[in-house]
């Protein structure tokens, strides 16, 4: 699937310019000190402009390194958080500023599937009541039979046997298919999988993650896996957005991505994934330095002082966008200034992150 | 919900055919029987410990005597008994049965000419009305102001919260005696006086637990499907506080019943009632201790001791519920 074919399927989400900006908790005094000398509060910049669409059926990951805003980006999408600025909009709804009516519809809709097991279950209810809640919270009948549905479907056999079991009484993997029957049980379009599998053994990885695809296929979700965990979104994703610092910095088809990487961060991300294999040998990426400051964001490219390919003060002064580009031949669309502009691109396009104008043709330089 | 022409493992549900009220009554049946097992569990694990079980079989006792007070006492606490059934002659510091086999009072009279025995068993009515109201109330206020203040946070929390430290900035005692002293001395306004201040250390803790579990993924995972606050703090917050509640709840009958006594002692006790402080003001308003009288003054005390601690050994015993490290 190529992000510039024409879109004829549905497309269930726009995520336009998403941000969400933490304030800084501090204390009296020195709230009292700022009000007087009219300085503004510290922000973090969890998310900071992230733009994607996602549609019917289709699986996009989230990839990053811890803090990079993954998680508040999925939680963001679930209206776990009020975002900052820009607008999520659900089947055409914009859910800024959506009425009740319209949001009760989407809390049918969308799910999250969260990455503790141990945690996403209330030890004090049954699993029968953990599944049955959100039925009961939107009034749906015939109860029992859809439970006793869920809980076949996340292949927990015989349904009946697990109804009055709590949760200290199961395993991580049993757990999170109890959280994966939840999720289902009110038959959602979309759905926000925060590292599903990150918490459970190896060994049951596989099973659940095999019940992921399943659910995905026969229900026909849309799904947002967040993980840093490339080789498995690998396994599980159409496409692939990697972030750093709260931006989307390389969007595309999976195997696009995963094959040919084009921004440094992204290759550097790649190269750490381990291989299984002693005899192959490969370039050795090594990033330099810290994380930047989520407070204080650095100008230009977030990444300058960390990329190896640095090439200059447009990297510093320049915000990149995410833009299709001409110097190789994958489809992704890449924020660097690496690469040259493709042609016929135009800045109000869709999947354009920033307001920042195309970088200037001369200071961009070719690297192949 | 899925639009109809999508494939869904739900489509083939007929949901015409289910009867809503059976449903309803399966539901209550289910809850019903997981309640019992819970209290069950928790009622076996409490009476493991023999401790325990004394201090519930000791308070069942003074419940039974509080209840059935007025078959067992043989005359009404303040009724003065007299020597002859003219009326005339008070009939004060009568020895009690066991010293003097002629007297009829199993713990004598007072100076004032009251059935110490009878008084002993009213007084157990005052002593149980004060500790399970305040218990009640102390449980019941703490939890909610508790509950609110760490679920929603922000302003609410901050409001909350300084009227509990306004209220931690006064001594329990004291305070009792100045409300009593300006609402008049009634059991009613020595209950309420104790209620208002015992609630503060319920909420504080509550307040932390609810802090922390509202940030739990089970709660978010609540948010997403859509309950309402009161839906999260009814059904997530709650019954994970509620053996915190009880655990404080337990230990406020402790100390209610050791403040009444006190307030009681001090003498800004109800005139009109019996109860083990006021017991213990008069016999030493009498001077009982140097005239020797210890039946007056010792059986009080005695079941102001054992209340107490059947009080706090429940309460233990209930920790080690909420807290296994205990164990």
């Amino acid at each position: 699937m190529s992000l510039n074919d024409p879109v004829d399927d549905e497309t269930l989400l726009e995520v336009r310019d998403l941000q969400k900006h933490f304030k800084v908790d501090e204390g009296l005094i020195s709230s009292l000190l700022r009000a007087m000398t009219g300085s503004e509060s510290d922000y973090v910049h969890a998310v900071d402009g992230v733009t994607f669409d996602l549609k019917r059926g289709e699986t996009l990951g989230l990839a990053g390194e811890s803090g990079c805003g993954k998680t508040t980006t999925g939680m963001s999408l679930v209206k776990l958080h009020e975002a900052t600025d820009g607008s999520i909009r659900f089947r055409g709804t914009d859910l800024t500023d959506a009425n009740e009516e319209e949001m009760v519809q989407f809390r049918q809709n969308a799910q999250m599937i969260f990455q503790d097991p141990f945690e996403s279950l209330n030890p004090r209810m049954t699993v029968y009541d953990t599944i049955a809640e959100p039925l009961r919270i939107h009034d749906i009948r015939n109860e029992t039979a859809r439970v006793r549905r869920a809980l076949e479907f996340a292949e927990l056999q015989p349904p009946d046997q697990y109804f009055d079991q709590y949760p200290h009484e199961l395993s991580g993997g049993q757990r999170q298919r109890v959280a994966i029957a939840r999720a289902l049980v009110l038959d959602p379009d979309f759905i926000v999988a925060d590292e599903p599998v990150s918490m459970l053994d190896v060994s049951l990885r596989a099973g659940v993650l095999s019940l992921m695809e399943r659910m995905t296929e026969e229900f026909d979700l849309s799904v947002v896996y967040i993980s840093h965990d490339l080789s498995l979104l690998r396994h599980m994703c159409d496409r692939l957005a990697i972030m750093y610092m709260g931006k989307i910095v390389e969007k595309g088809p999976t195997e696009d991505v995963i094959e040919h990487p084009q921004h440094p961060y992204t290759r550097s991300l790649i190269n750490a994934v381990p291989v299984p294999d002693p005899g192959v040998g490969r370039e050795r990426v090594e990033l330099a330095g810290e994380v930047g400051d989520a407070i204080d964001v650095p100008s230009g490219c977030r990444f300058h002082g960390r990329c190896s390919e640095y090439i200059g003060d447009i990297c510093e002064t320049e915000d990149p966008p995410l833009e299709a580009k001409a110097d190789f031949d994958g489809s992704q669309k890449v924020a660097c200034h690496l690469y040259e502009p493709a042609e016929g691109v135009d800045s109000t396009r869709v999947d354009d992150v920033t307001d920042t104008t195309a970088p200037d043709d001369s200071a961009a330089s070719a690297n192949d | 919900m899925a639009t109809q022409d999508e494939p869904s493992i739900f489509a083939d549900l007929d949901d015409s055919t289910v009867d809503e009220s059976e449903e309803q009554v399966n539901r209550w049946k289910r809850n019903l029987r997981l309640w019992r097992e819970t209290l069950g569990e928790q009622w076996r694990m409490l009476t493991n410990d023999l401790l325990v079980k004394l201090a519930m079989v000791t308070m069942a006792f003074f419940m039974a005597v509080a209840i059935f007070a007025p078959f067992i006492a043989p005359h009404q606490p303040l009724n003065r008994q007299y020597e002859t059934d003219a009326e005339l002659i008070i009939a004060d510091w009568v020895d009690p049965m066991f010293i003097d086999s002629e007297s009829v009072y199993v713990l004598g009279t007072t100076a004032e000419g009251f059935d110490i025995f009878s008084q002993l068993i009213y007084g157990s009515r005052a002593a149980l009305l004060v500790g399970l109201l305040a218990a009640v109330f102390t449980a019941g206020i703490g939890t909610l102001v508790g509950l609110t203040a760490g679920y929603y946070g922000g302003k609410i929390d901050d409001t909350l919260m300084r009227i509990v430290d306004f209220l931690y900035g006064m001594p329990l005692l004291p305070t009792v005696i100045i409300l009593v002293a300006l609402l008049g001395p009634s059991l009613w306004n020595i209950i309420f006086a104790i209620i208002v201040l015992q609630w503060r250390s319920t909420a504080r803790v509550i307040r932390s637990q609810a802090l922390s579990l509202r940030e739990r993924p089970f709660v978010k995972a609540a948010q997403v499907a859509g309950a309402s606050d009161w839906h999260i703090i009814s059904r997530h917050l709650a019954p994970n506080v509620l053996p915190m509640s009880f655990l404080y709840g337990a230990f406020a009958i402790a100390w209610a019943i050791l403040a009444e006594a006190g307030v009681s002692f001090i003498g800004l006790g109800d005139p009109n009632r019996v109860s083990w402080g006021t017991m213990l003001q008069s016999s030493r308003a009498y001077a009982a201790l140097d005239f020797g009288v210890w039946w007056w003054f010792v059986p009080p005390g005695i079941c102001i001791g054992l209340v107490v601690i059947s009080g706090f050994l429940i309460g233990r015993g209930y920790e080690e519920i909420t807290n296994p490290e205990l164990r």
